[in-house]
């Protein structure tokens, strides 16, 4: 299945093959694929699909149900790439916080001159509302998810920031679920560091959050409703940590404390987990119209009644011109290099910027600053000339908004197409969760798919797939085994009826043949 | 619980029961219309759609009202709010809007049964099969929720939502087997699988009158109209654990006790005289609960709306 995948690989780096021969992480996974064969890999292809219609792992698109694509092989991250992935995150959610606590505070990072005033009040995602606003422990940042990318050498690069609303997160839960059920035999070769954990690290974020003097806060998530197309992961975050999933018309916010409607009545609630952008959080500061939220949210915030996780106003942070800043902030704020690099961006806004990049449009991605989603991208090299024409007016017409970075072949990982394996292009979006004391990384994050053959944008609402990501924990530790007991106790079931009589004597005589095999002296 | 969530669970109940009960209904009519050469097909369909709640124009004389239209209306078109198909999908709706609260094999269950909807898979099978299917389903979910869920309020609003409409539904099919005479009691007893235990019971004796005191008044069969109004009745109980001294506080539970004592105090033979009317009385008391449930627990899931002015 295998056989023909060289011929396929592009200029990209690959991370499975270097030329020909197979990388570090992959070779224990190649042979061991190459072993089960075509066949029996379809058979595993086709029960990985139909399992997640059945257990509902879906999202929406237009109002379509459809299950989350899912290819069968994982992508494998060796522990020393993954610790300095970790180490960068670490470093760039630190910088974010202190970033944010800054713009929405005294605003130092404007005065010394590192970042231009400008930037910031014209950043549309800048919410006066929140400032003023003292998120309890400090944290602003409580869930955030970085996307990288890993370029021509096989460097990761960061791509872009989400401290919003990143989402993803479910499907890194339920993929490594499917793919343990589906390749048992290669799962059971590799020691892999395991996702799980996510929920209860999450939940113990949001604890730690809560209002002064709160303690044992009542947590909830809070969901735009189920034509969200996220809304299998939010049910999903609620369920495993055991918290209420609301809507904003389960909310209402009485003298500036926020209740929930329950069949006892009101309950107050003291940190949500809000999945809902801030446009649409609360109507009496943002979208007079929103139905999605709940009026009075940001006044109860504001009296540090309730915490909102994520914190109102990060949008900021993520714009994709602040971007652009983040080294310098890395620098500004911790006094260090960065770990993981920036790809090269150009500010339109810059004239000299401009300058540079007008008559290369066709050879450069173009991005809206504030757009997410893959929305608005215009890559160049795929463009029309009309496109492209069009392009440059809105660009003239508002430089502000837009940036340009140069056409990089993200990485290739085969991925199983029509019963073959072809290279397509991924990313990663690694999740931290910040509890005020440590920023701890979910190892592996969510690896997204082009499944086109050259595409090169993953999002999964434009037709993306994921893949199961491994992050190997190194050199296997020696395995303690346990001596058997001499005897096996007696499993035989106190009670039995009539018709279990037959049957359990039997038991009682193959636990006999079971015994007297222990019995022999190895 | 989430007033929101405890409704979805209420009807997660009601739909799941709705679903299962019309396909023992239309088992039973269908095979009554097959066997029985006396049973004037138009007739029977068209009572049959009224007693489902079902209008029918009775100007409309270009559309058949024959089996095949009866099995679209109530199995298969997803249009129709009264079909199975429509019923499943709502039950598993609604499953997707509690999904945190339920068990994941209790929403797998759901969601597979669902699936076979929009697949063609439930379209495909033969009538028989089908109403096989859905009571074979019915049974899993209903069996996953006895093994998994906790019992709290979210499975109280459950058991109360399926004792409501098991109520309701054997009320249905007990007025559709006064439709016919004759073999439809043996039918609707065997659609209820309760043949065996009514002969047992009744030690043989087959009789109309025997037939619609089991289903109506037995206090130990689990279909039985009074026993799904009891159970009602324990669920709005432990609802309200706190309790009062003197009467009945909680609207539904006084209306569900009263039709419930009236079933059993008063005289049979009234019953059997007037049975479709006091059936349908005993539908509306059914609705009427569900009212009032719904005011007493699920009022807060309306929206209170914000109407603001952009400044």
């Amino acid at each position: 299945m295998f056989e023909d995948y060289a011929s396929g690989m592009g200029a990209a780096y690959d991370e499975m093959y270097d030329a020909s021969d197979l990388r570090t992480p992959y070779r224990q996974l190649q042979p061991s694929l190459q072993e089960m064969g075509p066949a029996e890999l379809q058979t595993r292809v086709e029960a990985l699909q139909s399992s997640y219609l059945d257990q509902g792992v879906t999202f929406d698109i237009g109002g379509e149900e459809r299950a989350f694509p899912l290819d069968v092989l994982p992508r494998v991250i060796e522990m020393d790439q993954w610790a300095k992935v970790e180490a960068g995150v670490q470093q760039r959610v630190a910088t974010l916080e202190k970033f944010l606590a800054d713009v929405y505070d005294a605003g130092e990072v404007l005065n010394d001159g590192v970042i231009p005033r400008r930037v910031i009040t014209t950043s549309s995602h800048f919410h006066r509302a929140a400032a003023g606003i003292e998120p309890p422990n400090g944290v602003r940042v409580h869930v955030s998810g970085i996307d990288l990318i890993r370029d021509d050498d096989g460097e990761f690069r960061v791509l872009e920031d989400n401290v919003r609303v990143p989402s993803g997160v479910s499907y890194v839960m339920t993929n490594r679920r499917a793919i343990a059920a589906a390749l048992p035999e290669v799962f059971a070769e590799h020691r892999i560091r395991p996702v799980a954990g996510y929920p209860q690290k999450l939940l113990t974020a949001l604890r730690a959050a809560a209002p002064a003097g709160v303690t044992d806060p009542n947590v909830v998530v809070l969901t735009p409703g189920v034509f969200n197309g996220a809304y299998f992961e939010h049910a999903l975050l609620a369920r495993t940590m055991g918290v209420e999933l609301v809507e904003g018309r389960d909310l209402e916010c009485r003298r500036g404390r926020v209740m929930m409607r329950t069949t006892q009545g009101l309950e107050p609630v003291h940190v949500i987990y809000r999945r809902v952008d801030d446009e649409f959080l609360d109507p009496v500061h943002f979208r007079s119209t929103s139905l999605l939220g709940c009026s009075g949210l940001l006044n109860a915030a504001r009296a540090g009644n309730v915490t909102i996780a994520n914190a109102v106003g990060n949008g900021v942070a993520d714009d994709k011109l602040v971007y652009t800043y983040l080294p310098d902030l890395v620098r500004y704020y911790l006094g260090e290099e960065p770990v993981l690099n920036n790809v090269d961006t150009w500010r339109l806004g810059d004239a000299d910027h401009r300058e540079e990049v007008m008559d290369r449009l066709d050879e450069l991605v173009l991005k809206p600053v504030d757009g997410s989603g893959g929305k608005g991208i215009v890559i160049g090299p795929h463009a029309t000339r009309a496109e492209l024409d069009e392009l440059r007016e809105k660009v003239l017409a508002d430089p502000r908004s837009w940036i340009a970075q140069p056409v990089i072949q993200l990485s290739t990982v085969p991925t199983y197409v029509n019963g073959v394996m072809r290279p397509r292009h991924v990313d990663l979006r690694p999740f931290a969760v910040n509890d005020g004391h440590r920023v701890w990384v979910l190892p592996g994050g969510l690896t997204r798919v082009a499944l086109g053959e050259g595409e090169l944008i993953v999002n999964s609402s434009r037709g993306g797939g994921s893949k199961d990501t491994w992050v190997l924990a190194g050199k296997s530790r020696p395995v303690i085994r346990v001596e058997p007991e001499r005897t096996l106790p007696h499993a035989t079931p106190q009670d039995v009826g009539p018709a279990l009589e037959s049957f359990s004597s039997q038991q009682d005589q193959q636990q006999q043949q079971v015994e007297t095999i222990e019995e022999q002296p190895c | 619980m989430l007033s929101r969530i405890a409704e979805s669970l209420f009807w997660i109940g009601r739909y799941v029961e709705r679903a299962e009960d019309t396909a023992r209904i239309l088992d039973v009519q269908t095979q009554l219309i097959l066997e029985d050469p006396g049973v004037d097909e138009e007739t029977t369909c068209r009572s049959l759609l009224s007693i489902m709640g079902v209008e029918v124009d009775p100007e409309d004389t270009a559309t058949a009202i024959d089996t095949a239209e009866v099995l679209r209306v109530l199995a298969y078109d997803t249009s129709s709010s009264a079909s199975i198909a429509a019923t499943l999908a709502a039950a598993r709706e609604s499953a997707r809007r509690a999904r945190e609260t339920l068990s994941t094999s209790m929403w797998e269950a759901m969601n597979t049964t669902y699936r076979a909807i929009p697949s063609g898979h439930f379209r495909s099978m033969r009538p028989p099969v089908a109403f096989r299917w859905v009571r074979d389903r019915a049974a899993q979910i209903n069996g996953i929720g006895e093994a998994t869920m906790t019992r709290d309020e979210g499975y109280q609003f459950l058991v109360l939502g399926r004792s409501i409409e098991r109520a309701d539904m054997t009320s249905r099919l007990v007025a559709t087997a006064a439709l016919t005479s004759g073999s439809a009691w043996g039918t609707s007893l065997r659609a209820c699988g309760a043949y065996e235990a009514f002969l047992r019971t009744y030690k043989g004796l087959e009789t109309e009158r025997g037939a619609a005191e089991f289903l109506l008044l037995d206090r130990l069969f689990p279909r039985s109209v009074v026993f799904g109004l009891t159970q009602a009745e324990r669920a709005l109980e432990s609802l309200e654990s706190a309790g009062t001294r003197v009467g009945v506080q909680n609207e539904a539970q006084r209306l569900l006790g009263r039709t419930r004592a009236e079933l059993e105090y008063r005289s049979l033979s009234d019953f059997v005289a007037e049975l479709p009317s006091e059936m349908e009385r005993l539908q509306r008391t059914c609705a009427l609960a569900t009212d009032a449930i719904t005011r007493r627990y699920f009022a807060g899931a309306e929206a209170t709306e914000w109407h603001g002015v952009r400044a």
